[in-house]
């Protein structure tokens, strides 16, 4: 055996053995889970450079960490933290999850119209939900990544949303998830897992934050599994700002049914490296999946979102649009695939990936892989890469703004261009605020309507 | 006394990367305060680059030549300084930006100027002012302010738009590079009628054109013509009429110069 077969094995076996020490509740077929996919995750070990998907994501630096399992306790520090990234009276309902753990006391938990359920995973395994039974790892299989199988196997808490038919849920459900290191600074991990089951003529806007304090040390490796009913309008948000240090590894899976529609906004701001899978399967006819991301980075922060829409039936239109802006020595990685099965006739697909480089040291890979087995479908796809635009800068230029000023502002105006997209006025606002901060330019330069040419373009 | 705005001497410019190919070949052109100029030519004489040029357009390279602005040398001043200075261009291709709304892009151009004159900035009462009277002008829509720059923005409401922010920017020099190209009658009159209202003694506007049509409503007191980089005639009005007439066939046939000459 060489030797770096052998310390994978060594650091995959640490996880084994943090998993025995853990007494957490359980019930048979929870139990099952994790036992699969801690099997899974040992015998897959943690992904290496090799494998086509993690060719440009080295996961070195999160394998090689000595992790502990993050507790639940409300420190001063997660308290400040979640009071930071709350949405307040702007949801209509607000979970906290500090390390992965419920806390209940930074909650808001206001009634919900009807029948709608939004709790906790913890309490729904307690109860023996067996509604939770039969959908938990039904999306997100244990082969996803290596990482869904190791969240599988840690699983204990997180997020349960169920909303009836015809419900609509008028403010946004705001899941935040606050992950700090240990007491004395040690490195800390949890799995937060999220299970959304929306069935028919549902609609509502869910958004899932993701952050730390500055500077600590821990990896948050969350799981994401959507079911959407016939007819229903979905808008997920996800708004990654973990700390400049912390490792976020997550995958999503959504599926659609007849006529539904899904719209995802994922930005990522925070982290050192982080890795999205997020894949949308339109299983039923008419279904419409927009999925669009941001990524801001600077420093040696890395980010990589391997995208996959996934056309399953007939009639289904999709538009994806990914952009990054890169500083530093920061990288990015873009894969955006597009599977049209042989049923799936007069698929529309859209796909467009565009790239603002701020700095030579800054890089990034995109990738659009187009898989088409039908012959009666549109299928685009298109990538920029460059640094702020010429045309744009000798415009404001020739105007009197200055070429730093006239920068910062195309930078703002290349992320504004995603973020007026964002109908949850809190998500939008605080990646607004935070280029305008970064960028040192006021708050009040957005644009309040999308014209024409934007409603095209959603 | 007639008193130099612009005043452009044996200007030689090319392009500043690629083939480097020389694009103005020594042009000679003066305006005087008050007057309005008007550059006539076929697409590739030259006339387009000029107006990039003197704007301070980076992608052309000033190889020979000077060009006086208000008793300064205007290629010393970067884009930006002479936008500050009272240069103005109104593009041929306006530029969109997906992003930024209108309303922030001019309130950031009229208060770089601003400051550039040591002026505070701009009041939100006073400027709303400025633009609702600017907008009434060139009959444009309240909307538009809250749109993003250009975008979505049919050919003729850019060209538009170009002229109402030049009445904003209250320029001392109005530099239009086609901005008749694509505009319908109706259009062009409005756009003519905003063009106008910036006529006085004291500035100067440079016309850039392929028609005469325009010259109907902007009427000048001199045209150029220009042709493989250089004026190759000059007059007042009624040259563009007999261009038009005679199509520009007949200048090459007139003025071009044998080929190594």
């Amino acid at each position: 055996m060489t030797q770096v077969a052998e310390e994978k094995d060594i650091l995959v076996s640490t996880y084994a053995q943090m998993r025995e020490t853990l007494d957490t509740p359980s019930t048979p077929w929870l139990d099952e889970l994790r036992r699969a996919g801690m099997a899974h995750f040992e015998k897959v070990g943690f992904p290496s450079g090799r494998e086509e998907a993690w060719r440009f994501t080295n996961v070195a630096p999160i394998a090689r960490t000595k992790f502990t399992p993050g507790l639940g306790t409300i420190t001063p520090v997660a308290r400040d933290v979640a009071k930071q990234y709350s949405f307040g009276d702007k949801a209509a309902i607000e979970l906290v999850f500090i390390n992965g753990h419920f806390a209940r006391e930074l909650s808001k938990l206001d009634r919900l119209p009807g029948e709608a359920h939004v709790g906790t995973l913890a309490d729904a395994f307690d109860a023996d939900d067996q509604t939770v039974r039969n959908n938990i790892g039904r999306l997100v299989k244990l082969d996803t990544t290596p990482f869904t199988a190791l969240n599988a196997g840690f699983v204990f808490d997180g997020a349960f949303i169920r909303l009836p038919r015809n419900t609509t849920i008028p403010a946004p459900i705001h899941l935040l998830f606050v992950s700090t290191a240990g007491a004395d600074g040690q490195p800390t991990v949890c799995h937060p897992r999220v299970l959304i089951l929306a069935e028919d003529n549902v609609e509502a806007a869910i958004v899932e934050s993701y952050v730390g304090p500055e500077g600590a040390v821990y990896w948050t490796n969350a799981v994401t599994e959507v079911a959407i009913g016939k007819d229903s309008r979905i808008d997920h948000n996800k708004l990654q700002q973990e700390s400049l240090r912390a490792f976020h590894t997550a995958a999503m899976h959504v599926h659609l049914d007849r006529g539904s529609y899904f719209i995802s906004h994922n930005t990522t701001i925070g982290g050192r490296i982080t890795r999205n899978d997020p894949s949308v399967k339109m299983a039923g006819e008419g279904a419409y999946a927009v999925l669009n991301g941001l990524v801001i980075l600077d420093g040696e922060q890395h980010c990589d979102n391997h995208t996959l829409l996934d056309h399953f039936s007939p009639n289904c239109p999709s538009h994806e649009l990914y952009k990054h802006v890169l500083d530093g020595k920061s990288s990015a990685v873009f894969k955006g695939q597009i599977y049209v099965h042989p049923e799936a006739q007069k698929t529309d697909s859209k796909q467009t990936s565009k790239s603002l480089l701020l700095s030579d040291s800054a890089e990034i890979n995109s990738m659009p892989a187009l898989e088409i087995y039908a012959d009666d479908v549109k299928c685009t796809h298109g990538s920029t890469v460059g640094p702020v635009d010429q045309d744009m800068l000798f415009y404001l230029r020739s105007r009197g703004v200055g070429i730093d000023a006239a920068k910062h502002l195309l930078t703002y105006a290349f992320v504004a261009d995603v973020t007026r997209r964002i109908t949850v006025e809190p998500v939008r606002a605080r990646i607004e605020d935070f280029m305008a901060a970064q960028h040192g330019l006021p708050r009040d330069l957005r644009i309040t309507d999308l014209s024409d040419f934007d409603a095209e373009v959603l | 006394m007639p008193e130099p705005l612009l005043v452009i001497e044996n200007l030689h410019a090319r392009v500043a990367s690629g083939d480097k190919r020389e694009i103005l070949k020594g042009v000679n052109l003066t305006i005087n305060k008050g007057e309005v100029h008007a550059i006539m030519g076929k697409n590739g004489s030259g006339k387009s680059t000029l107006a990039q040029v003197l704007a301070g357009r980076e992608t052309y390279e000033v190889t020979e030549g000077s060009v006086t602005y208000m008793g300064k040398d205007l290629l010393e001043l970067s884009a930006e300084e002479r936008a500050r200075e009272g240069v103005f261009l109104a593009f041929q291709y306006p530029v969109e930006i997906p992003g930024v709304s209108t309303s922030y892009f001019l309130r950031a151009a009229v208060n770089a100027v601003r400051e550039h004159r040591g002026l505070p900035e701009i009041s939100a009462p006073e400027f709303l002012k400025l633009v609702r009277d600017k907008m009434k002008l060139l009959h444009m829509d309240n909307s538009f302010m809250n749109r993003a720059v250009n975008e979505g923005f049919s050919g003729g409401e850019k060209k538009r738009n170009e002229i109402f922010q030049m009445a904003v920017m209250d320029p001392i020099l109005a530099l239009m590079d086609e901005t008749d190209s694509g505009l319908d009658i109706d259009a062009l009159k409005t756009v003519s009628y905003g063009a106008n209202t910036l006529r006085s003694p004291e500035r100067g506007i440079l016309l850039v054109t392929h028609y005469q049509r325009m010259l109907n409503y902007i009427v000048p007191d001199y045209v150029h013509v220009m042709l493989d980089g250089r004026i190759v005639t000059s007059g007042d009005k009624s040259l563009a009429l007999e261009l038009e007439a005679k199509g520009y066939d007949w200048v090459e046939k007139e003025y071009a110069q044998p080929a190594g000459a």
